[in-house]
């Protein structure tokens, strides 16, 4: 059942022209970071020689494009997960769903669980001009493998908090601004963070500072910890939120 | 289940919903035997479709309980609705999908088995009418079509109860009269409910007619009896929502 619903998102999903827009711009933004990047990188290796234990391409190049990638993904998620519920809402097709005999609760997750797999074919695109590398040097794929799994788990916050706005609006443009705003406040609050040393307790609660130790090949329970939370958390939200739609009418 | 024919297919007592204050449906009684038609008629904002969101599980109601086939809606959704199909007033199209993959939707998710959703598509694309669409999208058909594509998302299950909120409503005259025979052949071993503002499709369609108004039953008889009478339809229908609306 969870399968039918991610399976549809998906469907409807490549049927327009966003996801593959969206799909091409983000890869385009990217390939030009990473291109900067390995420039960079051919510029200074001459110097890095020198120094006895010098950063590989993973440190200098991979680590740095993952990190602009959280960002693409945060400026991107609101408008893919905008029309989940909101749209559902303005088309009439809620109803559909309701009346079959399933829980919110899988709707909520089989809603989720396509565009994970959106997202997943993002990263790995993301994974795979990282893995280009190969063709000219080594790979760290510790530190590979920390940054994707820091990638999908910050972006299935991005998504269980956009899926939540959705719930709550019946236009798929309110719902967009009011993630993107969302996740830009956290986004901040990073920044905010950042200036007190990084000792305050608003660090504790940005989604980016986390993903900053999956950046540099730290996987910590805590992180680990404050993703899963934080998905789980605006996942019930949204289930608590449709099932009073059906009480309150 | 030998006595399958006869045997009620859906009940529901002391229903009642209220948004805030204002009373939307009150103390409504129901019950509906398998191969009845019954037919909603009343005023606009009567309550008509708001009962049919409380008996497909879409609202849920401030008192009173539904049953499907004898189960709980409220205790056993997942149960209960598997055995309802239901037609919205606004039928619930994805416009981005063809009929076939939106059928097969719909037939995964009422739990319809994997090897039979194949021949379950090809025999409801058939009787709706629809063979020569299935590859179409659903956004390019037409009204008409997209009601049969509704129609048949709501019986593709093979439901015992099939609700159906004005499925009438903006077809011509031709897809009226199949609209209403493909109602009453449905009628024949399930049982329906359908809501309308043609009162001669009441007559023509349903076994039994109850109308609404202000949220409460103020007639409710079988159209046989209302025949033998001799007292038409649309005599008691204003009588009765007149009335009540100047008192």
């Amino acid at each position: 059942m969870i399968l039918a619903v991610a399976q549809k998102e998906l469907k409807i999903l490549f049927s327009s022209p966003l996801a593959w827009l969206i799909l091409a711009l983000v890869q385009l933004v990217l390939t030009w970071v990473f291109l900067a990047h390995l420039d960079t990188f051919l510029e200074i290796q001459p110097q890095l020689i020198k120094i006895a234990n010098p950063p590989g391409v993973t440190e200098t190049i991979v680590a740095p494009l993952f990190a602009t990638a959280a960002i693409v993904l945060l400026m991107t998620t609101p408008l893919l997960t905008a029309r989940l519920i909101a749209e559902e809402r303005r088309n009439h097709t809620l109803p559909f769903l309701v009346s079959a005999p399933i829980s919110i609760a899988e709707i909520v997750i089989g809603k989720f669980l396509g565009l994970m797999i959106f997202l997943s074919a993002l990263i790995a695109l993301v994974a795979a001009l990282s893995l280009s590398l190969l063709a000219g040097g080594r790979l760290d794929f510790g530190l590979l493998l920390s940054n994707i799994a820091g990638l999908f788990l910050i972006s299935a916050c991005f998504v269980s908090l956009g899926l939540y706005i959705s719930c709550l609006s019946a236009q798929p443009a309110t719902a967009g601004a009011g993630a993107m705003g969302a996740l830009l406040g956290l986004w901040v609050m990073d920044t905010v963070a950042a200036d007190e040393d990084g000792a305050g307790i608003a660090r504790n609660f940005s989604l980016l500072a986390h993903y900053e130790s999956f950046n540099r090949g730290m996987i910590d329970t805590f992180g680990l910890a404050y993703f899963a939370l934080f998905t789980l958390i605006f996942l019930m939200l949204s289930v608590r939120r449709l099932d009073n739609e059906r009480m309150r009418g | 289940m030998t006595e399958q024919i006869g045997s009620t297919a859906i009940l529901a007592r002391g229903l009642c919903r209220y948004f805030g204050t204002r009373v939307a449906v009150h103390d409504i009684n129901l019950e509906l035997r398998r191969g009845e038609v019954l037919g909603f008629l009343g005023p606009n904002g009567a309550g008509k479709t708001t009962i049919m969101r409380m008996l497909t599980g879409n609202l849920a109601p401030s008192a009173g309980r539904v049953e499907i086939c004898g189960i709980d809606l409220l205790l056993k959704p997942r149960d209960a609705k598997a055995r309802v199909g239901y037609l919205p007033e606004i039928p619930p199209l994805y416009r981005e999908l063809t009929v076939n993959e939106y059928l097969r939707l719909a037939a995964r998710l009422h739990r319809v088995e994997s090897r039979i959703i194949r021949s379950a598509l090809a025999k409801i694309t058939q009787r709706c009418g629809l063979s020569n669409n299935r590859e179409q999208l659903i956004g390019s058909l037409s009204k008409g079509y997209q009601q049969r594509v509704g129609i048949a998302q709501a019986i593709i299950h093979d439901p015992d109860v099939i609700v159906l909120d004005e499925p009438t409503a903006g077809l011509d005259p031709n897809q009226m009269r199949e609209m209403r025979s493909l109602i009453r052949e449905l009628g024949a071993d399930r049982s329906v409910i359908l809501s309308t503002h043609i009162l001669s499709e009441v007559e023509s369609v349903c076994d039994r007619v109850q109308i609404m108004h202000e949220g409460r039953t103020v007639f409710d008889d079988s159209i046989g009896r209302l025949k033998q009478k001799g007292t038409s339809l649309e005599e008691s229908f204003v009588r009765l929502t007149m009335n009540q609306a100047t008192v």
